[in-house]
C-alpha cells in the first residue's frame, strides 16, 4: 500500500515586479509505499526542494494534492518529519533539548521523553554531546542531531531536503552510511532529495530522476543491490552501471539549466 | 594592529582605563593650568570637594535616590506594557499592521515637548517624571522588539512547524526564546536614553532629584556641583550598564559561548 500519494502536484511563483509567472514544477505523480526509501535526483532549481516543501506542508501546490494515508496534506505536521539543508537546530536549546522538541509538544512526560531522546542520541552516535549547544557542534553533528530530532518525534515518513549538501565529501559519505544503517533497522519511510548521483543510489530503493525546470518527473530507476549496503558498494560494477546511466539523464538536464536555448 | 583581531582581557581594561585618565589629565590641564576661568569650570579636585558637601550637608543621597526610583519605574513601566506589545506586533502580522504606522508616529514625538504638557496633567509630582520617561521609552521599545521577533530565522520556524508546533508553541518555544537576548540588548539601550530623560524632566519642573540639583547650582554659578551631578548620572549609567550585560551573558549563554 502507498503511504504517501503525490497527485498532479505543480507550483508556480507569481512573477516578480509583474513580469511573466514562474513555472517552478509542472504536475507530477509519485507514489512512495510504505518503508520505501526513494530519491529525488535533479539538477538545482529543478523545483524538487519546492516538491518535497510541499510534501511537508510549508508550501501549498497550485494544483493537486498530496495524501498521506489517504488523508489531504493542508499544512505541516508531527507526521511528516523534516531535515533540512541549512542548520535549523534551535541555538538556545542544547542537543538533548533539541531532540525533545517535537515531544514536549506532544505533551509527553518528560521523563518518557528524556528516555526516547537518549536512545536516539546512541543513534546518531552523539553520546557525551547531550548537554552542548549547536554552536559548539561540527556541521556532521549537527545534522546528526537535526535526523535524531526528526525520528525521535516517530513522523509516518521522513523527508529530507540535501541534508548532507553542506558537509564535506568525507563526512557526507559518514552520513549516508549512518542514515541508511538507521533506515535498515528501522524500515521507516524515507523521500529524500539530492543533487549527487552517488548519494542517489547508494542511500535509494528508487531513484526518480527531474528535469530541469520547469521540473517534471523524466525517468525511474529501481536499486537493486542488497541490504545492508556496505559503503565498497559505490566501486561495484552494479553501481557503476547504475551511475553511468542517471549521469547520462542529469547531464542533459545541467545543460538545458545552463543554457535554455538547447 | 591587525583588523579585527581580538586584544586581551587585561590590555582591554588598561586601554578602557588609559582614556579616563587622559580625559581628567586634559581637564586638569585646562583647569589648574588656568586656560579656562574658574567660573565656567570647575577643576576635578574642587568638583570631588563640592560632591562631598552635597552628600554631607545637603543630603544628596535622597535625590540620587528619587532620581533612580523614577527612572526605574518610568522604564519598568514602559517594559512591561511595551516588550508584550512588540511581541504580538512581531509575530502577527495584522496586529503590526494595526499599531505600527501610529506607533512609527508616536516614536518621533520628542518626550521633552511632552513635559509641560505633562506638567498640566499631572503636576510636577511623581507620575509627571514616569510619564515622560514612559512616553520616551515605550514606543521605542515597542518598535524595536516588533523588529526583532518580526525577524526570527524563518528556517527555524519552519522545523519548528514540521516537528508538530501550534501557533502558540511557535510564538512561546521559537519566536521568543530567539528574540530573547536582542530584546534584552534593546532594553539596555533604552534604559540609557531613560536616564537622559529623567534628567530633562528633573531640570524643568522638580522639587528634587539630581536634575533639580544641577539647576539650582547653575542659579549660584556652581560648575563644581553641576560636574560633579552630571558625572554621577554617567557613574550610575555605567554601572546598571555593566549589570545589564552580565545579566544578559549568563542568561543567554547559547549566544554568546
Amino acid at each position: 500500500m502507498s503511504a504517501l500519494a503525490i497527485g498532479g502536484v505543480s507550483r508556480t511563483f507569481a512573477g516578480v515586479r509583474n513580469g511573466p509567472p514562474t513555472n517552478a514544477l509542472l504536475p507530477t505523480t509519485l507514489a512512495v509505499a510504505d518503508n520505501d526509501f526513494i530519491t529525488i535526483l535533479g539538477p538545482s532549481g529543478c523545483g524538487k526542494s519546492t516538491l518535497l516543501r510541499i510534501v511537508a506542508g510549508l508550501d501549498v501546490p497550485t494544483s493537486g494534492d498530496v495524501q498521506l494515508d489517504g488523508h489531504v496534506v493542508t499544512g505541516p505536521g508531527a507526521d511528516r518529519g523534516m531535515v533540512f539543508q541549512s542548520y535549523t537546530l534551535f541555538p538556545w536549546l542544547t542537543v538533548i533539548e533539541n531532540i525533545g522538541f517535537g515531544l514536549r509538544e506532544k505533551a509527553m512526560p518528560p521523563a518518557r521523553a528524556a528516555e526516547i531522546a537518549a536512545h536516539y542520541i546512541d543513534k546518531v552516535g552523539l553520546r557525551g554531546f547531550e548537554n552542548h549547544y549547536p554552536k559548539m557542534l561540527s556541521g556532521g553533528m549537527q545534522q546528526r542531531t537535526a535526523i535524531a530530532r526528526a525520528l525521535a518525534n516517530e513522523p509516518r515518513i521522513l523527508l529530507l531536503d540535501e541534508p548532507f549538501g553542506a558537509l564535506d565529501n568525507q563526512t557526507r559519505s559518514l552520513m549516508q552510511e549512518l542514515l541508511l544503517s538507521i533506515w535498515e533497522s528501522e524500515r521507516k519511510t524515507v523521500l529524500f532529495v539530492t543533487h549527487d548521483i552517488e548519494e542517489a543510489i547508494f542511500m535509494a530503493n528508487r531513484v526518480v530522476v527531474m528535469t530541469a525546470r520547469p521540473g517534471r518527473i523524466k525517468a525511474e530507476l529501481a536499486v537493486a543491490l542488497p541490504h545492508p549496503r556496505h559503503y565498497t558498494v559505490k566501486t561495484s560494477p552494479e553501481f557503476s552501471v547504475l551511475k553511468a546511466e542517471l549521469t547520462e539523464q542529469i547531464r542533459v538536464e545541467a545543460l538545458k539549466a545552463v543554457e535554455p536555448g538547447i | 594592529m591587525k583588523p579585527l583581531e581580538p586584544v586581551g582581557a587585561t590590555r582591554k581594561v588598561a586601554l578602557g582605563l588609559a582614556f579616563f585618565v587622559l580625559f581628567v589629565l586634559g581637564w586638569s590641564v585646562a583647569t589648574f593650568g588656568g586656560f579656562v576661568s574658574r567660573t565656567f569650570l570647575a577643576d576635578p579636585l574642587t568638583m570631588l570637594r563640592e560632591g562631598w558637601t552635597l552628600f554631607a550637608q545637603f543630603g544628596f543621597a535622597k535625590d540620587v535616590g528619587i532620581t533612580i526610583w523614577r527612572v526605574l519605574g518610568g522604564f519598568v513601566l514602559a517594559a512591561t506594557l511595551g516588550v508584550p506589545l512588540g511581541i504580538a506586533m512581531g509575530a502577527y502580522k495584522p496586529v503590526e499592521a494595526f499599531f505600527e504606522p501610529f506607533v512609527s508616529f508616536a516614536r518621533y514625538l520628542p518626550a521633552s515637548a511632552f513635559i509641560p504638557l505633562l506638567i498640566l496633567w499631572a503636576g510636577i509630582g511623581e507620575m509627571q517624571k514616569v510619564l515622560v520617561i514612559f512616553i520616551g521609552s515605550f514606543f521605542q521599545i515597542v518598535l524595536m522588539v516588533a523588529v526583532t521577533v518580526g525577524a526570527t530565522r524563518r528556517d527555524l520556524v519552519e522545523a519548528a512547524y514540521t516537528l508538530g508546533a501550534s501557533a502558540t508553541g511557535i510564538v512561546r518555544r521559537v519566536l521568543l526564546p530567539s528574540a530573547a537576548p536582542v530584546i534584552a540588548e534593546t532594553l539596555r539601550l533604552v534604559l540609557g536614553w531613560a536616564w537622559t530623560y529623567v534628567i530633562v524632566a528633573e531640570l524643568i519642573g522638580a522639587s528634587s532629584g539630581i536634575g533639580h540639583m544641577i539647576t539650582d547650582s547653575q542659579a549660584l554659578l556652581n560648575t563644581g556641583q553641576i560636574i560633579f551631578g552630571i558625572i554621577l548620572i554617567g557613574i550610575i549609567g555605567l554601572v546598571s550598564d555593566l549589570g545589564f550585560k552580565r545579566a544578559n551573558r549568563a542568561l543567554f549563554r547559547w549566544s554568546v559561548a
